[in-house]
Order: C-alpha cells, then structure tokens, then sequence
C-alpha cells in the first residue's frame, strides 16, 4: 500500500468516522436510558439542514454547528414527548421522527441545494509538521474532530463515575428499582433524550458543513440507523464505540480510495460495504450481546400505581 | 364456504362506524397540523388542498392515478401486516420491493419470448421469490436469535437500491439513445408487460393487492396457521412450549410478507415503467409501515388507510409541480400522522399495537 493510500485512508477514517462516533455517542446515552432511537436519522438530516442553512446565512460555521446541536435536542424532545410522557412503542416515535426529519429537512434544505461551504478551520497539531511534510495532512483536523475522543471519554466519564450517569443506568436497567430509589425517571429520560439529540445534532451539521460541505436530500444515507447498529456493535459502552465508528469510516474510506483508484469494481457495489460490514459485525455479534443490553431497553415503563 | 362469507358480512358490520371515525379524527388533526407546516413555509393551504381532492377525486385520471398508488402501498403494507402478528417488526418493505422488481426484470429481460399468459405468473413468482429471499434472510438471523430483525431490514433496504442501481448502470444498461441521460434496462418485452385495465394505468396488481388483503384476513381468522401466529405473537415462550416450530414460522413469515412486497415491486416496473430504473421507488415501502400501524394491521383498515394515503400521495406529486414544495414534505404529512396515533394511545388498537408493544426492539 503506497504512502499516498495510507494517509488517505487514515485521514478519511478520521474524518467519515466522527460524526458516526458522535451519533452513537448520543444512542448510547439514550439506550442506557432504556429508550432505542430509530429517529436519530431524522436527527441528523434536521441537523445537517440547519447546521447549514445558519452557516450560510452567518458566514459563520460554529454558529451553524451550534444552533444545530441545539436543534437536534429540540428535535429529539418529539420523541422523548411520545416514549417517556405519550408513553407509546420506541420504535414506531422513532420512525415518526425519521419521518418528520426527512420531510423537514428537504423543506429547510431547498433553498441551499447546490450551495458550498467554506467548511471549519483546520488546525496542525503543534510540533508534528517538524517531523515530515507527509503527516501534515493526517494530523490537521477542524476541532470537532479533536473533540471526538474526549468526548467519548467524558460520556464514560457521565455514564460510569457520575452519579447522574448511576441513576441514568438503573432507570434503563430496571425503571421500577430506580423508581424506588427515588430517581425522577421522566426527567432522567428526558435528560439523557436532550444529550442525545445534541451529540447527533453535531454530528449531522458536522457531515454537512464540514465533511460534504454542502446539502443534498438524504445526504446522511443511513447513518443513524448504522449508528444503532453500532451501539449494539459496542455493547453499550462508550469507549468501544470509538473502534465501532472508525471500522465504519474505515470502510467508508477504502470505499472513496478504491473509487479514486479507479478501482474496476462499480460504485454501486463499493457504496454498500457499509452497510454489508455493520450487518456483518452485528452478525457475527449476536450471540455473544445478550447480556450487555440494558434490562429495561424499549420496554414501555407505565409508572407505578 | 358459508361461514367465511358471514365473517366478511360480521367483520364489515363491526369495523366499519367505529374505524371510520377513528381515521376521520386522525386525518383531520394531521391535516390542520400540517396545514399549520405549509403556512409557515409560505405556501397557501387551502388551495393545496382544495386542488388535490379536486384532482383525486374529481377527475377520472386524478381518480385513476390514486388507484395506482394504491397498490404498492396495499401490497407493502401487508408485507408488514402479516409478521407483525408473530411480533415481528418489518421495517424492510422498501427494500424487498426493489428486490422483487430487481428479479422480476432479470426474468423480463434474459427469459426467451413466451404467450403472456405463461410469462406473468412466472413473473409474479419471480417477484415472489426475490423480496422473500431478501426478507428471509433477516427472517434467518431472527429466527436464530442472532440480530433483530427490525435493524437488519432497515439497513438491507439501504443494499438493495444499490444493487438495483448496480444492475442498471452496468450489466442491464440499455444501449438505446434515451438512456445515455437516465441509465436504464431495455424495454421488456410486451408479453412480459403486467395487463392495464379501463384504458388507464390501473393494473392486475390492484387485484393482486386485494387477493393478499383477503388473503391475510382468511390465514389469520380462519386458518390455524393464523391460530399459531396469534398464539406465538400473544406469548412466544408458551408457543414453543407447546411444540410450534418458532423458528421455522418466522423465516417462512418473513419469506412470504417479503414476496408480497417483491411483488409490489414487481407489478411497478413490469406495468408501469416497462423497464427497470434506478430509484423507482418513492419510498412506498416506509409508507407501507405506516399504512399497517395506523390499520392495527387489520385488512379494512388497510385499505381504507391505502386509498387516503394514495391521495395524500398524489397530492405530493401535485404541490411539487404547482406550489413548488418538495416531494419529501409529504413524508412530514405521515410523521404528523403517526405523532397523532402516538401521542392518543385510544386512536391505535389491534394487533399490531400488540405486537409492537412487546416485539420493543430488545432483541
């Protein structure tokens, strides 16, 4: 493998898996809490429609990136609404929220098809371009990039040595037993729904201002529904997820690389090796997750009497 | 023969008033809330609306055209129907149609010229075969309690657009002046073209679409393979306890909700386009889900929520062409739909909400 290959696929790795790593970051939370999003689709084209629809009318990237976080946890409340307070089925809120995601996100999006972005500044990593003009490009990232890891480090650090993240973990657990310690399950769930929302919100603006740099009509191609994949890929814990997101970008990579090569094999057959890797994975996974899955994961809790 | 036609005449009788205010309340709060949508995207409500109940049901073509796209939502609506009474959540429909379709043209295009009246049923077989292949693989993993079924159906119907999209730019592409711009299969031959009735685009896959509706009405009540599923969707342990064979009765449920919908793709590309495309499909699949969740998976209800979805459907296509909106808005139509049955647990009823409350997406 030439050099030029390698440091392709590195950086396109990186790059294709973040916003992944972010989306199942968010799913993780939310499983955790008991509630399985099929809407984190919706989610992310939401996102990517408003991330770039206030980046062009700013001119100012974070600002996109900002208000579509935000947007992705108001979004996400739909669904928080119907699974904790309408108390209805996950998957079908799920869907719903795919549902109003793709409608929406055309609709906001319309205006800006064919538009470009100008994508977030890249920084160097201090002191690596001393070592060779090569690495330059392997370690120059915007900072949502840099921020990708320790974000996964700090939701394990949420989940695993916080007591929110305790209380949060026993309401996905068993609801009733955390209902008998006196931990407010609604608003934990509602909580853990808001995170959600917020982390697939960054990812979705992140893919289309600073990944496609532009907006298309179903430009997220199933991502968040890989992303669901991925957390069962990751049994639930935050820091597996990492190697999840990057198998995916990896895959996605080798995908453009091969492409790029002018690899004799069609396009069509090259895009669906995500999809065919995360059936695989989940696959080649299924016996072994049974007991990873939280207790109380997509059960209807309907409260004590 | 008797005692099925008196549960046709009883189960008309009782569904009837009651299912009918139930969706009459559903539409018309979907409606004002999506109407609220459409004001905010400065596009004038009443006027949409207003056009498209004048051009589906005022016209014969508008009423014509609804029919049309009525029977891939009827046929992918079963196909999620029938596994949802064994618990099974079928999320796949989108991209089992495209499999059906994907067969049903390698058959049109490679197989040697014979009488329509041998090249249809071997057609529709083929259609068959190919979403219930691709639907009894997820079955498999299921049934073997490897992946859930609603995440493998849901990332497959991403695969086999592709593989469809696969065949028509590369083996299958047509080599005729008209598909240098839009990449296509050749023309299939006349005997291989599905009947059109009426002088419309209406075709036998309507009545294909009520033989699988009766035809899940008559397994379900009056068979006792309907009996069993009942039982293992109502508590699957005990089912087993009793010596159904679980694992066999999925696969072959998926297998056969799967082929309903492969003929749904099917009856698209043989009767109306003549050919195979790229991305045939707008989606009927999902819509398909949505259809059988509002129904509660009930055969009347399906075919009542089909209709108004194919006017729903229609109009998409209508305000895209007069007001400018994307086809896609429709699909914040349908997400509203389904807020309103969510969010009022009384408006959703039968089987399928059984079977989505306990199928809950643990495994």
């Amino acid at each position: 493998m030439s050099w030029e290959l390698l440091r392709g696929v590195i950086s396109g790795t990186i790059m294709y898996g973040v916003p992944l790593l972010y989306t199942t970051l968010g799913e993780v939370i939310g499983q955790r809490a008991g509630m399985v999003n099929l809407g984190l689709e919706g989610i992310l084209l939401v996102s990517a429609a408003v991330g770039f629809a206030v980046s062009s009318w700013t001119g100012n990237p974070w600002i996109g990136l900002g208000v579509a976080g935000i947007a992705g946890s108001v979004f996400n409340l739909v669904y928080a609404f119907l699974v904790v307070t309408r108390r209805a089925n996950q998957l079908a809120s799920g869907l719903t929220v795919m549902f109003l995601g793709m409608g929406l996100s055309a609709m906001i999006g319309r205006a800006f098809v064919g538009g470009g972005s100008k994508g977030l500044v890249r920084y160097q990593v201090p002191g690596v371009s001393l070592f060779s003009w090569a690495t330059k490009s392997i370690f120059s990232y915007d900072l949502v990039v840099y921020l990708a890891f320790p974000t996964a480090v700090l939701v394990w650090w949420l989940l695993f040595r916080m007591r929110w993240g305790l209380s949060l973990r026993a309401v996905g657990e068993s609801p009733s037993a955390a209902f008998a310690a006196g931990r407010r399950i609604a608003v934990l769930k509602y909580q853990a729904a808001l995170l959600c929302g917020f982390l697939a919100g960054i990812a979705g603006a992140h893919l289309s201002v600073a990944l496609a740099r532009t907006w298309s009509e179903g430009m997220t191609g199933g991502r968040g529904f890989i992303a669901v994949a991925l957390v069962i890929f990751s049994k639930w814990h935050p820091l597996r997820a990492i190697v999840g997101a990057m198998l995916f970008g990896g895959a996605v990579t080798l995908q453009l690389q091969l492409q790029a090569q002018g690899a004799a094999i069609s396009p069509f057959v090259l895009n669906m090796i995500p999809y065919l890797l995360t059936l695989g994975v989940l696959w080649v996974w299924g016996g072994a997750r049974r007991f990873a899955a939280p207790g109380g994961l997509g059960r209807v809790y309907l409260g004590e009497e | 023969m008797h005692r099925a036609w008196g549960g046709i005449a009883q189960f008309v009788k009782r569904g009837w008033t009651v299912a009918a205010a139930r969706y009459a309340g559903i539409l018309g709060g979907a409606l004002i809330a999506y109407a609220a949508v459409l004001l905010l995207a400065g596009k004038d409500p009443i006027r949409a609306y207003a056009d498209t109940f004048s051009f589906a049901l005022g016209t014969r073509y508008g009423f014509s055209e609804v029919l049309v796209r009525m029977i891939p939502l009827l046929l992918t609506a079963v196909a999620v129907a029938l596994p949802s009474r064994l618990g099974l959540i079928n999320v796949g429909g989108e991209g089992q149609l495209y499999m059906g379709a994907w067969l049903a043209t390698w058959g049109a295009i490679t197989l040697p010229s014979l009488p329509k009246a041998v090249f249809i049923p071997i057609l529709i077989v083929m259609g068959f075969v190919g979403g219930g292949g691709w639907a009894a693989f997820a079955g498999f993993l299921r049934a073997r309690g490897w992946v859930n079924e609603t995440i493998t159906t849901l990332l497959m119907n991403y695969v086999a657009p592709l593989l469809v999209g696969y065949s028509v730019y590369g083996m299958w592409r047509s080599r005729e002046v008209g598909s240098a711009a839009f990449p296509q299969t050749v023309a299939f031959p006349d005997a291989a073209r599905l009947p059109r009735f009426f002088g419309t685009r209406v075709h036998l896959g309507l009545l294909l679409g009520m033989v699988a509706l009766l035809g899940l009405w008559f397994v379900m009540e009056r068979t006792k393979w309907g009996l069993k599923m009942r039982a293992i969707g109502g508590n699957p342990e005990a089912s087993r306890r009793l010596g159904i064979r679980l694992g066999l009765y999925i696969v072959v449920v998926m297998f056969i909700a799967g082929g309903i919908a492969g003929v749904a793709g099917m009856a698209e590309v043989t009767a109306l386009h003549g050919r195979l495309r790229a991305g045939f499909s707008p989606g009927y699949g999902f819509m398909g889900f949505l259809i059988s969740w509002l129904a509660g998976g009930s055969p009347l209800g399906i075919l009542m929520m089909s209709f108004v979805l194919a006017i729903v459907f229609s109009g998409g296509t209508l305000l895209q062409i007069t007001q400018g909106v994307p086809f896609s808005a429709i699909n914040v139509l349908m997400a509203i739909i389904l807020f309103v049955v969510l969010a009022n647990p009384r408006f959703s009823s039968g089987a399928l909400r059984r079977g989505f409350q306990r199928g809950g997406g643990r495994r």
